[in-house]
């Protein structure tokens, strides 16, 4: 790791900055979770400015992604592309964000118009860059326009001060600028910790898939650690605007800096969970030790761990990247929290590890992960069973600032293409793209890092090569179409759905393309069969999206919600919402703000946001029925081969479901009629989900549910009125 | 490492020793901020609970708030702490202290004052192998 080596000059690098601008502001205490005031910046005019929260944005908006999609949807027009000047990149909190008593309580909300699909995408980030944006003053940032060099974004919490200055120097890629500038802005070691950079890599530079790194100081291990803003190319657009990096320093941090109306509820609700974390979590999914990646072995288990590119569920290689090679690779084995007081601290990491390709072959770095999404995409779906490959290539995906997810996913499209002729070794420029080949995979993406050959293509995603191939190399449309595992544009997440429409659903009618964000609902579906009619299906499909929309308005992670429960949480009803954790999230949003909101308002609060984003998506001229739909290999089996790796699986389905007798039928009618039966059946979820949600057969949110859930703001009720 | 160890049977239930300690430490005669605490059990015995030094509270801070010093006693440096109580959770003797409204945990740190007082030799503080 350069930490070791210290190859730079700190000083050097400090006298190339040249202050463009800077802009004073008073220190105000934030006030029961807000700050009401956010940060405007145009790179290209130099302005910098706050912004106060006019009252009706607060009411309807809350805070978060929902402070986000605001801010952007005044700042852009339907004809606003992600490279347009006036598309912005915005970072929020919210109200229960920067809180240290209770788990999960420092998230950051990044949005932007993606260049992947065009809309809004959002996407939810550790690391205590938001937490301290907020505490210096602002409960959103956005930044607009493009600079014409490098810039570096500065704020000082502690003085009231925003600079925009030149940064020629510095590195690009996330680990090495991530520790420079902690070392730049620190008066002294201990304030390393008040620090939190926010960069993206060289490969953002070139591809559309480009994520944003947000460090933290990992303070026993004396580096940086890096969470990912990782779906949908937000750090392309980073790039695009030329912010090299943006560092925020606070020091004060209190549990009290929220302000809180009610500290006891708020300690007492903490300590209640950071007690059932650390007595049970050993005996539920062992976020502490290993994280998300304990799950490879259930989902390969239950086949729906995404293999050569989601044809399958299963392999038997799996075991080579399963929850125990992860627990014997990770160091120290100390809590691992991305934010303070996050006891279920899943952030784990892999220390000195040697890199074996690239431009810092034979560096011994630090890794932070793997996480599951990383081992699924970039793991078993390109059929890649190295650790150690899937490690390097977790690495430099977040060095390079490129989203583990998108590129696992169009890496394991490519190698499909590969094995069906679509591609060859001319085609790829040299590279020979077969299941499995890591250094071919990893070479791909040096080269989407330095901008040249087939990276070029590879890196802007999987709907831009199905458009590609099919033009250059004359390939099948319907073919690329069917095992092309992206919607709206962006790449799967990596569970298989094929077995469980609900999860189809789940994946494809979401706001900003297949993400699991917004609803897991394979195991209520597939394995305990709890939501059998279309209209269960339906109302988990409201419920559940509404709910971890919350989330992201508050600043909060998904994963104490159920990734830990109380031990007697199957006893009390719906067991899946976990009853007494939505009961903390209650409390402590009312300990916080001095609301006095109950579970049915939590849900009423998301509604709002939720539809005004799929209202943005209208205005940017997407958003309907048409683009809901999954390619048919998330929903079943595309070829011979697939279905025949599982023909008692699907001969059983034809029997049962559809009434037919499999019986002396080809492969080839059978996958046939039982595409047809579930895409039908797609149909028929897509009419009682948007019936439920409110929205007209075509996905329109209608004018009086609009008004209904208290979203009838004149822009939004005079958007829709044009497509109902 | 130095500890304070208690005598249970010893102990008569005076509560002098947490008398003691919030006086020493918060100025007020209070038992809610001693970092010992008596309990009478139903059968009218006592037990004693208090830190036993194992350091499990190290660990866990984020913030390295909580270290060990020379003499093998865990320390808590309140500059440091912001607040989070993932120590109290973790302590698996429940003697990682908090008191209503107060922000930083506290705890015993074997500083001798309630066993020098101790009337009835319930409470030495004692040196032990690490």
């Amino acid at each position: 790791m350069s930490a070791n080596e210290k190859k730079y000059d700190i000083e050097k690098m400090r006298k190339a900055h040249k202050v463009l601008k800077e802009f004073s502001y008073e220190l105000k205490p934030v006030v029961k979770g807000y700050n009401d005031r956010t940060l405007y910046i145009n790179l290209a005019t130099l302005e910098i400015r706050e912004k106060p929260v006019p009252a009706l944005m607060k009411k309807k908006f809350i805070g978060g992604k929902g402070y986000d999609l605001k801010l952007l949807w005044d700042a852009v027009s339907g004809d606003t592309r992600w490279d347009s000047p006036e598309n912005e990149i915005c970072i929020a909190t919210g109200p229960i964000a920067g809180n240290t008593n209770y788990p999960g309580s420092g998230k950051s909300l990044v949005t932007t118009i993606s260049p992947q699909t065009g809309i809004p995408i959002d996407s939810n980030v550790g690391g205590h860059f938001g937490p301290y944006l907020k505490f210096s003053g602002f409960d959103a940032m956005e930044i607009q326009g493009k600079a014409d060099r490098d810039v570096l974004i500065y704020i000082d919490g502690n003085q009231g001060k925003v600079q925009i200055m030149e940064a020629p120097l510095e590195a690009t890629d996330s680990h090495v600028v991530a520790e420079q500038l902690h070392e730049m802005f620190a008066a002294n070691e201990r304030e390393k910790q008040h620090l939190s950079v926010v960069s993206a890599g060289r490969g953002s530079e070139h591809a559309w898939i480009g994520c944003l790194n947000f460090s933290y100081w990992d303070k026993r291990r004396k580096l940086p650690r890096l969470k990912q803003a990782g779906r949908g190319g937000i750090g392309t657009v980073f790039r695009n605007k030329k912010i090299k990096a943006m560092v925020v320093k606070y020091s004060g941090l209190t549990g009290k800096s929220n302000n809180p109306v009610d500290m006891e509820t708020l300690q007492k609700t903490g300590l209640k969970l950071h007690k059932e974390i650390i007595s049970l979590d050993d005996k539920q999914c062992h976020m502490r030790t290993i994280g998300t990646a304990h799950l490879v072995e259930i989902m390969n288990d239950y086949d729906l761990l995404p293999t050569k590119n989601f044809r399958f569920g299963s392999h038997p290689d799996a075991k080579n990247l399963a929850s125990w090679v992860w627990k014997d690779m990770f160091t120290q084995n100390v809590p691992d929290g991305c934010w303070f007081g996050c006891t279920m601290s899943c952030a784990h990491g892999i220390d000195n590890f040697e890199l074996r390709t690239g431009p810092y072959k034979g560096h011994k770095v630090l890794v932070d992960g793997p996480e599951y999404e990383t081992v699924g995409g970039c793991g078993s779906n390109p059929a890649i069973f190295d650790p150690k490959a899937v490690v390097e290539i977790n690495f430099y995906c977040d060095t390079y600032g490129l989203d583990t997810i998108s590129f696992g996913t169009l890496t394991g499209f490519i190698m499909d293409c590969y094995e069906n002729g679509i591609l060859n070794r001319e085609r790829c420029g040299g590279l020979e793209m077969t299941w499995g080949n890591w250094e071919a995979a990893l070479e791909m993406m040096h080269q989407i890092a330095r901008g040249e050959g087939f990276g070029l293509i590879a890196g802007k995603g999987i709907k831009f090569m199905q458009e590609y191939f099919a033009k250059e190399y004359g390939a099948d449309a319907q073919f690329l179409k069917d095992i092309g595992m992206h919607g709206k544009g962006l790449e799967q997440s990596e569970y298989q759905s094929k077995e469980s429409l609900a999860q189809q659903g789940g994946y494809y009618l979401t706001n900003k393309g297949p993400q699991h964000d917004e609803a897991w609902l394979i195991f209520m579906d597939m394995v305990n069969n709890q939501i059998p009619t279309f209209e269960k299906k339906a109302e988990a499909l409201h419920y559940f999206p509404m709910f971890r929309t919350w989330f992201g308005l508050m600043g909060l992670c998904k994963l104490p919600w159920n990734d830990v429960e109380p031990a007697d949480n199957a006893k009390y009803p719906e067991p899946n919402k976990v009853p007494e954790h939505v009961q903390n999230y209650v409390d402590i949003y009312n300990a916080i703000t001095g609301d006095k909101i109950d579970k049915e308002e939590l849900i009423r609060q998301s509604e709002r946001v939720y539809n005004f984003q799929r209202v943005f998506n209208l205005k940017m001229g997407h958003g309907k029925r048409v683009e809901d739909h999954p390619p048919y290999r998330a929903m079943g089996p595309v070829t011979v081969e697939e279905y025949e790796s599982r023909a008692e699986r699907y001969d059983k389905a034809l029997k049962e479901k559809q009434n037919i007798d499999p019986t002396g039928k080809s492969t080839e009618e059978k996958i046939r009629l039982l595409r047809q039966y579930r895409e039908a059946q797609y149909e028929s979820l897509i009419d009682a989900v948007f019936k439920r949600r409110g929205w007209s057969k075509d996905g329109v949110p209608t004018v009086e549910h609009l008004k209904e859930i208290g979203m009838d703001l004149p822009e939004v009720i005079e958007l829709v009125k044009k497509h109902l | 490492m130095k500890y304070l160890k208690t005598i249970a049977e010893n102990c008569t239930g005076c509560n002098l020793c947490m008398s003691v300690c919030s006086k020493l430490y918060f100025k007020e005669d209070n038992p809610e901020k001693s970092a010992i605490r008596v309990h009478r059990a139903a059968n009218g015995s006592y037990a004693l609970s208090v830190c036993d030094q194992c350091r499990a509270c190290v660990a866990e801070c984020p913030t390295q708030a909580i270290t060990v010093n020379k003499l093998g006693v865990v320390l808590i440096n309140k500059a440091l702490c912001i607040n989070c109580l993932a120590c109290v959770a973790a302590c698996p003797t429940g003697t990682m202290m908090t008191w209503r409204g107060g922000l930083v945990p506290f705890k015993c740190i074997a500083c001798d004052a309630c066993a020098k007082e101790c009337p009835s030799g319930a409470l030495v503080t004692e040196i032990k192998e690490d």
